[in-house]
């Protein structure tokens, strides 16, 4: 099994946060994985991209046209970052507007929990829900408890599964 | 035994390494994109099995030479640092080459192919390639850490001092890394007092340079650092391909989607030097052609000094940026004659960072920029570089620079300027910046009389990195209290006279302070003046609680002058292109308010939440 993930957002929206509950999935299920970063002064709200490789790969960088899946937590980073997308890779979008990919207005549910960096947690509820990625809710769960600081567990599965009941 | 398996990233597994090495002393000052290694150690110090002491030093030169005494005395010791930090720590570095150690010492120095988060390029390996210095460049942050113990290992048999370079992309990469159990060196501290090796007179020294030369031959033909080789099925005969770090990961990724692993014969360097020249030899003799992938400048293609190698010295492989996998395609087809990659669509540029919404230093910078609409804005490293955005940063070049060159500015205007006249020059600098290398130069701009406007902006913490310690706190790397060391003393001990503070959300107190300071460098016994602009920073969760939020919103009189968009940039705040008038994101708003005494018109209002 191989899989090429982009996560793509500004910083503040918790792109970090999920790429590591994806990249700690595949920990757990004993698969390797490679992520790639954006960290430092791009984190001040600046367009921020993560990549993830799952399987057997050596390094975490996705070249132009070779992701699987997209994760975009901001729709205007689309243009930016549509270009590592394969022709039918799958993406899904946090936006409030109809468009292109899988559509969920994920910041406007997290507002409703009551932040709206949940959203993060939404999208990839969706995600999970289309069976795009290559772990199930469970195994999604069993990340967020691992990762997530003890008393925010609750509230970010919450958000995980209203995107998985969506 | 059941392995335990952690998804790390890179630098948390170079902390790992460390921790698992033995290493007691390490110090480190925080720069992207080496950080979290000793935040690492920080959070793993209770699986120490000896003794550790840990520190975030005032700058790299300060971390560099506590860690070289450490070693001196048996024990292991590693300094860590970003590449411009080797930069500061450059003269200890240097001769810490000829000298050599004792116990093992690495410095890991980190460095930013691209670069994302650094004001050059530069190449760690070259640098060691200058100082004499055994260097290693890890493909992955598995293989970084296993590195740390080689790097300890190499350290001590030979006696001198090795680096390990990882670089942004083994840095903050997660990666499935195995743990392993820390292990007991137990070395008690045993300085071996040797005045012709540690306190070399030149006399000395070239015993001292010689031993070196030889080490570095002998460590060249280290059994375990020898080019790793794939060989190939003799599709392509008398071409190989050499690669070293994480553009080694990129080639063999590229290679295996384009169905030609195990077709051309591939090496991966593991040290770049000192190189085994009976590598190059043999290289010479087997191949005619030779494609060296390295970041970011040609050490080993120039080590190699083979006649059909081909790289960034012979231009076949970009001289700047990252080897991106889609550089590293175009590399690949130009070599071995494959068919054209699709033009990659031209990079488009995302979102530009920005200070947070609420963040102090913007208050600062626009009354800065509102106060001295034509003066020079010299500042320095760190978030605050951002005041770019709000037009109140003219400068930026390496830590601790902004003093020396508004000092600089300063006498360059006041010798041409009628009757002495001169432009206003504000300097910003961040508090940990100021500690790191600002006090001499505030010294220098006092005693070479210049008459320059100093704006120390104290967030209480080593911001853009994530929130280091600063001196001004009083603790240390592990959370302990230590003695606070504060900016004023500081200040007025470099023979500064006018000294205040103020918070620069008190925008009117602030712009009169401004106009006060102005007013004294302009008198005849005027001198600098120094302006402590103190807020929190705002990503601090205890910052944000202890100060008043509002519930702001834009009313209907707003004019659509933009002027709260582009002079004070906040994220919180964009145009409505359909109604032509500002608007909040409630979402990212903190409810500061610092922004409404920036409208002209007053339709930025507040109220109690």
């Amino acid at each position: 099994m191989k899989q090429q993930i982009i996560v793509s957002g500004i910083g503040g929206q918790g792109v970090l946060f999920l790429t590591r509950v994806i990249a700690q999935v595949a920990v757990d299920k004993g698969i390797p994985v490679l992520t790639a970063e954006t960290h430092g002064m791009a984190q001040r709200g600046g367009t921020v991209l993560s990549t993830i490789k799952v399987g057997d790969f050596a390094s975490p960088l996705i070249r132009a046209g070779q992701a699987d899946i997209g994760l975009l937590l901001w729709e205007a980073n689309l243009p930016v970052h549509q270009g590592l997308m394969k022709d039918q890779g799958t993406l899904l979008i946090n936006a409030e507007q109809d468009g292109e990919g899988e559509r969920i207005d994920a910041s406007g549910i997290a507002r409703g929990l009551g932040n709206a960096v949940l959203s993060n947690l939404v999208l990839l509820g969706l995600a999970i829900k289309q069976q795009t990625l290559f772990f199930n809710a469970e195994e999604c769960e069993q990340a967020i408890r691992t990762l997530a600081p003890a008393k925010f567990v609750e509230q970010n599965l919450e958000a995980f599964r209203k995107g998985l009941h969506s | 035994m059941k392995k335990n398996i952690q998804l790390l990233m890179g630098n948390e597994a170079i902390g790992q390494g460390l921790i698992e090495a033995g290493c007691q002393i390490a110090a480190a000052y925080p720069g992207t994109p080496s950080t979290e290694i000793l935040q690492a150690v920080i959070d793993r110090r209770e699986t120490a099995v000896e003794p550790l002491h840990i520190e975030w030093s005032v700058n790299e030169k300060i971390a560099f030479e506590v860690a070289l005494a450490g070693s001196y005395t048996g024990k292991r010791s590693a300094a860590v640092m970003k590449q411009v930090g080797l930069n500061v720590a450059a003269d200890p570095f240097m001769r810490t080459a000829y000298l050599g150690v004792k116990g093992g010492l690495v410095t890991i120095v980190a460095d930013d192919p691209g670069p994302h988060s650094s004001q050059n390029e530069q190449d760690t390996r070259l640098f060691c390639m200058q100082a004499r210095v055994p260097v290693l460049d890890p493909a992955s942050p598995a293989q970084a850490k296993e590195m740390i113990e080689t790097a300890f290992e190499l350290s001590e048999k030979y006696e001198v001092m090795t680096v390990l370079r990882p670089t942004t992309r083994i840095c903050h990469s997660r990666q499935n890394v195995e743990l392993g159990e820390p292990i007991k060196l137990e070395r008690t501290a045993d300085f071996e007092k040797d005045p012709t090796r540690w306190a070399a007179t030149p006399a000395f020294l070239p015993a001292l340079h010689r031993k070196l030369n030889a080490n570095l031959e002998q460590i060249a033909q280290e059994e375990n650092l020898q080019p790793l080789f794939s060989k190939g099925d003799g599709s392509y005969r008398r071409q190989a391909l050499v690669a070293s770090g994480i553009v080694y990961g990129n080639l063999a990724d590229l290679l295996e989607e384009l169905g030609l692993s195990g077709k051309i014969d591939l090496y991966q360097v593991l040290m770049p030097y000192p190189l085994n020249p009976q590598f190059a030899d043999q290289l010479k003799e087997d191949y005619d052609r030779v494609l060296v992938l390295e970041e970011t400048y040609p050490v080993i293609e120039l080590l190699l000094g083979h006649s059909g190698a081909v790289g960034k010295q012979s231009g076949a492989v970009p001289k700047e940026g990252e080897l991106t996998p889609d550089v590293i395609h175009q590399v690949l087809a130009d070599f071995l004659g494959l068919q054209q990659p699709e033009e990659a669509p031209a990079e488009r540029r995302g979102q530009r960072p920005s200070l947070c919404p609420g963040c102090p230093h913007r208050a600062a910078f626009y009354s800065i920029k509102q106060s001295f609409p034509d003066g020079i804005f010299p500042s320095d490293i760190g978030c605050y570089t951002l005041g770019m955005n709000l037009g109140a940063v003219n400068t930026v070049h390496c830590m601790g620079a902004c003093i020396s060159q508004g000092a600089g500015f300063y006498q360059a205007y006041h010798q041409d300027g009628q009757d002495g006249d001169f432009p206003t020059v504000v300097v910003t600098i961040g508090d940990s910046t100021f500690f790191h290398a600002g006090i001499p130069a505030l010294v220098n701009a006092v005693i070479q009389k210049s008459r320059i406007i100093v704006v120390i902006l104290d967030n209480a913490t080593t911001a853009m990195t994530g929130g280091q310690p600063v001196p001004h706190l009083g603790i240390a790397a592990d959370g302990s209290p230590t003695k606070v060391v504060e900016i004023e003393p500081l200040v007025k001990a470099s023979g500064v006279d006018f000294l205040e503070v103020c918070d620069p959300y008190d925008k009117e107190g602030f712009d009169s302070l401004l106009k006060r300071a102005d007013d004294y460098i302009r008198q005849p016994d005027g001198g600098v003046a120094v302006i402590i602009s103190r807020h929190g920073c705002i990503m601090d969760r205890s910052v944000r609680s202890g100060q008043e939020s509002f519930q702001v919103d834009i009313d209907e009189s707003c004019i659509g002058c933009k002027k709260c968009v582009v002079a004070f940039e906040c994220p919180a705040l964009s145009m409505d292109n359909e109604t032509n008038k500002a608007v909040i994101d409630q979402d990212r708003c903190i409810g500061c308010g610092t922004c409404i005494p920036v409208c002209p018109v007053n339709s930025i209002v507040k109220e109690a939440k």
